[in-house]
């Protein structure tokens, strides 16, 4: 693996690393929002892929001349990528304000956006539940 | 009527009395009535088929084709009527016996139990004339779960406890094993139709026969083979009819018929001798034949030591399959007939002496034969014949498996069931000696005869099991065609 | 550009059908809210459109079940560039299940939903409905690898917020939506990673055409890497084993008639898209998928079959019960799919459906005993079988279904898979798959002894279930049974759909060639 190979593929190991910490968001923190905030990062991370896969060395905008004249000496990057992505981004800004809309709601319900606070009202159901109904196993696994 | 039809006609009017109980269960006695009628007419038909047929083996006709290749279907052969004819026989007796005791025991529940009970014997009738091993696996397992409902019948945590034993092993056997090696077999041969000599010759060979031999054995859990008969003992808790038809009868005779049927129709006798894969099963037979016997003497229950009676009695036919000789075989087959009279009236007669005097076990029923002369005369007679003394029907089978045992040379095999005899001798003699011999007024107390309808069904079983004695022949005859490609 | 080749010029509503099929409940579900409909009627116009998009299934199923394949350009614009939309023996089944359980389960959720949710939410609920019910449609139907994604997305996201309307009734179906959120998403995400490095690879996105060109390059290692992604992000959506964890309390807290949609199609759906790209777009030649099927998914899924039914034995709560059997029995399909053979093929397919109408009657039943007991814990809905004998009943034959005891649908599948292991010779999987089902006994038999061997419980409604939820149990639970034993249809269409897709792109290519000669 040569210093230029590396250099080389800038972009695809930058969309590594924010797929990286996306995640490392996601799973380390406790707080509602926040894990959205890594999950957004996280699919930033493909648009960013995405979009570097279109990108062709020396290739221009692809935008053809009004006269349809194309020269075939021209490179453009291929743009399939790019409207791709566009839809990808119209769900990742769904699928954000979903979430933090149920966040809301959560808030309403049991007062506190904090994973463990939540998971710690959640075990008291649970063990309410259980000294009605008898125990279970596997809770929330 | 047409064979076929007959065939279907004696599956669908055990489901009509099913249907005909939910509906009328608030009028017992025309329930009861049409449910009699069913009984009747079920056996007529299968008498009908006897008629026609006699003991040739008619053609297959499918109903529909479930997987390519494998059909619903059914036909007529030897085995089978013979099942039929006792199972449903005999379900007349029963429930005559049946409606004295569920009334006389002022048991719960009788429309669900005479429904659940008429479905069971329709499962029996379907198996009974299953022409492939897909379709006799199907009411296989149809039975299993319509017997259910009369094992929990009592609604009490023994009976759930013992309802759950029995569905688990029965249905945990048949899927976990059995299906296996169902599938298995239509892997290799393609095919699931019995056939006469088998259908396996030639697609398996070596250790796997055994293998595959073994996973039918301990598949067909209603054999009540050990390690797997615990859940016989548990079926206990149900209402003695219950007991008498189906744990003696239907049920578990339904298991061994199915382990003759593997041995004739799919191994094939022959195939069996040559490989020698029934070695086994024939030395596993024997050590269920003693040690159920053994078992059964240790239980003072009366129902219970019947129940480990049945478990030794079973393994005589599946030794009669595993000596893999045709005198093996017609005494496996006899020994469906001859045992299934003997039982029955073994278990009507304690259900009797549970209605008269509420008693279970063994050691409380001193003296009682006195006051029962008639119950415990039957019981007699049941004994014997199960003992296998002339001039009762269990004789005739214990001698034909003794022959075959002779013809293959299995010495071993011929002391083991010299040995069982004494052993039922050993179980079975006491209860009627204390009855009849000892004297104890205070046990009695103010007890009588329990109601007709209680003692006249054992006590024609009982006479049933004297006649056949004079028939034994005749039934070897019909059997023969089984064991003659 | 294109000339005249059949499948662009759509002339007849005929030939609109594949579009028809995603559009109409597409169209219905804004209709719903700009109607501002109330609860009946937006109700009715749900009923409408899954009804309408049923026939259409039906149809679509008649026309390629003998083996053939319809080509639906959008648009006009021919594929490979265009987004086609491409039905065969595999999806038309999916879609006719899938649209067949919707027309069946929305009876049933009228009264169900009446209940668990208040009034003012009704015609949001059935408008979010349509829209999960278009997107696990267009999943299925369609012939394009990033159309794929924007569907599974229309489909997650309505199943999100759908989820979270439990919450009116169990305030953790909030955390429950919640946490799908996260987990759907990470999933979804790594699909579209997968495509993209499938297009890097190939430059298209139609999947016949993928097909074609992933042929030629199998030890080029971002079709590897491409591959591990999808797998493991459908793997989330499928809940395979260790990414299950997102089901079970979505189940549990969603409302009885989305649970009862859901586990009936959602995870089908997934399933089939792993089908459909383990087999179709990358090769069972493939060698890469072939270790991970053997050495990753195969044990997965024994230890789905296991762990999950063991877990299940233990519950309290029948719904959660039911979710946890669901995760197992999806370790039957994938055991199906790993086996990569014929019959195992067929078998996983088949028991796509099958199970498919055991959950819908097992998940409805449960939505009509928490109707009147007001819970599915076990100590709530003790003895409720006596006095709700007709749901009951029907909740018992989806019992033995789901053990597979002969006679039920449940029974033909497992055939089917058994076999398929002994034709592989891995005959100690034959008994794994039937030791399972002894566990599957015990968690059956658990709940028919608890809602017939006890007196009924205090305080609940002691009545049966309204005529609404009985027709749809029964229509499912007689179909368990019907088709255990008419099998042409299940059998009959699972076997074409495996043989077409085992035999790879023979269909595809030829499809290809006939466009660009169009070209």
């Amino acid at each position: 693996m040569t210093f230029e190979f590396i250099v080389g593929h800038i972009n695809y190991w930058l969309f590594i690393v924010l797929m990286m910490t996306g995640l490392y968001i996601v799973v380390s923190k406790g707080n509602l929002v926040k894990k959205i905030v890594g999950l957004n990062i996280f699919q930033t991370s493909v648009f960013m892929f995405y979009i570097s896969v279109g990108k062709i060395t020396g290739g221009t905008a692809p935008i053809f001349p009004l006269d349809m004249n194309v020269d075939p000496d021209v490179v453009y990057s291929n743009p399939l990528p790019h409207v791709l992505i566009l839809t990808a981004i119209v769900v990742g800004v769904a699928t954000t304000a979903l979430g933090l809309a149920l966040i809301v709601r959560i808030r309403e319900e049991y007062g506190t956006i904090e994973e463990d606070d939540i998971l710690d009202i959640e075990r008291k159901v649970a063990s309410d539940e259980n000294r009605l109904h008898g125990e279970a196993m596997g809770g929330r696994a | 009527m047409d064979v076929n039809t007959a065939i279907i006609v004696s599956m669908v009017i055990p489901s009509i009395a099913t249907v005909t109980n939910l509906i009328f269960k608030n009028n017992p006695n025309l329930r009861d009535m049409l449910t009699l009628y069913a009984a009747g007419a079920t056996f007529l038909t299968v008498l009908t088929i006897l008629w026609e047929v006699g003991n040739s083996t008619t053609e297959v006709f499918a109903l529909f084709e479930i997987i390519p290749g494998i059909d619903i279907a059914f036909n007529v052969e030897p085995l089978g009527l013979l099942f039929a004819i006792v199972a449903s026989g005999l379900w007349i007796v029963t429930h005559i016996y049946g409606m004295g005791y569920m009334r006389g025991n002022n048991e719960k529940h009788h429309a669900r139990f005479f429904s659940s009970f008429s479905f069971a014997i329709a499962s029996v009738m379907g198996l009974a004339f299953s022409a492939n091993m897909f379709t006799l696996f199907g009411f296989y397992e149809l039975l299993t779960l319509s017997t259910y409902p009369l094992v929990a019948h009592k609604g009490t945590k023994e009976a759930i406890a013992g309802a759950r034993t029995y569905l688990a092993i029965l249905l945990g056997t048949s899927i976990a094993l059995q299906l296996v090696a169902v599938i298995w077999t239509f892997t290799i041969a393609g095919t699931l139709n019995f056939e006469l000599g088998g259908i396996l010759e030639g697609k398996i060979a070596g250790p796997m026969v055994a293998v595959l031999l073994a996973l039918y054995a301990f598949g067909i859990g209603k054999a009540a083979l050990m390690p797997f008969h615990r859940w016989l003992p548990a079926a206990m808790v149900a209402p003695t009819p219950v007991s008498a038809l189906l744990h003696a009868v239907a049920v578990v005779k339904a298991g061994v018929f199915t382990m003759l049927k593997v041995g004739i129709y799919i191994f094939g006798i022959d195939f069996l001798a040559e490989t020698g894969a029934s070695e086994w099963l024939m030395w596993l037979a024997a050590f269920s034949i003693i040690c159920a016997s053994v078992i059964a003497m240790t239980k003072d229950n009366l129902k219970a030591r019947l129940a480990y009676s049945t478990i030794s009695q079973l393994s005589y036919i599946t030794l009669g399959m595993a000596l893999a000789t045709s005198m093996g075989v017609l005494g496996g087959g006899l020994h469906i007939a001859m045992h299934a009279l003997g039982k029955i009236t073994l278990f009507m007669c304690a259900g009797s002496i549970y209605v008269a005097t509420h008693k279970t076990n063994i050691s409380q029923m001193t003296g009682l034969g006195r006051v029962m002369p008639i119950t415990f005369g039957a019981f007699l007679i049941g004994a014997l014949s199960i003992i296998g003394l002339p001039p009762l029907g269990g004789s005739w089978s214990k001698w034909l498996l003794i022959m075959g045992s002779a013809d293959t040379g299995q010495w071993i095999m011929i002391l083991v069931l010299m040995a069982s005899s004494l052993l039922n001798v050993a179980y079975l003699l006491p209860i009627v000696g204390k009855g009849f011999f000892v004297s104890d007024p205070e046990n009695v107390g103010p007890v009588k005869e329990a109601p007709a309808l209680c003692w006249a069904p054992p006590a024609l079983t009982a006479l049933g099991c004297v006649i056949i004695f004079f028939f034994a022949g005749d039934i070897v005859v019909f059997l023969t065609p089984l064991v003659t490609p | 550009m294109a000339t005249e080749t059949s499948h662009h010029v759509a002339m007849t509503l005929h030939d609109h059908l594949p579009m028809l099929q995603v559009l109409i409940p597409f169209i219905a579900s804004p209709l719903i809210v700009l109607m501002g409909a109330r609860g009946g009627l937006s109700w009715l116009i749900a009923f409408v459109a899954s009804l309408a998009s049923f026939i259409v299934s039906i149809v679509l199923l008649m026309e390629v079940i003998d083996g053939g394949f319809i080509s639906y350009a959008i648009g006009g614009w021919a594929p490979p560039l265009g987004i086609e939309y491409r039905v065969d023996a595999a999806n038309a089944f999916m879609l006719f299940l899938i649209s067949g359980i919707s027309t069946i389960v929305l009876p049933f959720a009228y009264e169900s939903v009446k209940a668990e949710i208040s009034a003012k939410h009704h015609t949001l609920f059935y408008s979010c409905y349509l829209l999960c019910f278009t997107g696990l449609l267009g999943v299925v139907i369609t012939g394009d690898a990033f159309n794929v994604f924007v569907f599974l997305e229309i489909s997650s996201l309505s199943t999100y917020a759908l989820i979270a309307t439990g919450a009116e009734r169990d305030k953790r179906a909030l955390t429950a939506a919640y946490d799908y959120l996260v987990m759907g998403t990470i999933g979804a995400t790594f699909f579209v990673i997968g495509i993209g490095f499938l297009y890097m690879a190939t430059g298209t996105l139609n999947m016949a055409d993928l097909a074609e060109r992933i042929a030629d390059q199998e030890n080029n290692r971002t079709i590897k890497a491409a591959f591990a992604f999808i797998l493991v992000g459908m793997g989330l959506k499928v809940a395979i084993y260790p990414l299950h964890l997102w089901l079970p309390n979505s189940y549990t807290y969603a409302p009885s008639a989305i649970t009862a949609f859901l586990a009936a199609t959602a995870t089908k759906a997934a399933i089939y898209v792993i089908l459909r790209f383990t087999f179709s777009v990358f090769q069972p030649s493939f060698q890469f998928e072939v270790y991970a099927l053997e050495f990753i998914i195969l044990p997965l899924a024994v230890l789905a079959m296991f762990a999950a039914s063991f877990i299940a034995v233990f519950q309290s709560d029948l719904k959660r019960m039911l979710a946890y059997s669901s995760i197992a029995q999806i370790g039957y399909m994938l055991l199906g799919i790993a086996l990569l053979n014929s019959t195992g093929l067929t078998g996983s397919i088949v028991h796509l459906f099958n199970h498919g109408i055991t959950k819908a009657v097992l998940f409805m039943g449960v939505g009509a005993l928490v109707l009147r007991s007001g819970s599915s814990f076990y100590s709530r809905i003790r003895g409720m079988g006596r006095v709700m004998p007709i749901t009951g009943a029907a909740m018992v034959v989806g019992g033995l279904s789901l053990i597979g005891v002969p006679g039920t649908a449940g029974f033909i599948s497992k055939w089917e898979l058994v076999q398929a292991t002994l034709e592989r010779g891995w005959w100690p999987l034959a008994f794994l798959i039937a030791a399972s089902s002894l566990l599957a006994v015990i968690y059956v038999w658990r709940f028919v002894e608890v809602l017939y061997l006890h007196e009924p419980a205090y305080g609940a409604d002691h009545r049966e279930a309204p005529l609404t939820m009985l027709v749809p149990i029964w229509i499912m639970a007689l179909a368990c049974i019907y088709f255990g034993f008419a099998t042409e249809i299940t059998l009959g269409a699972a076997r074409t759909a495996a043989d077409g897709l085992l035999a790879g792109t023979t269909g595809m290519l030829e499809s290809v060639t006939s466009t660009e000669a169009g070209h």
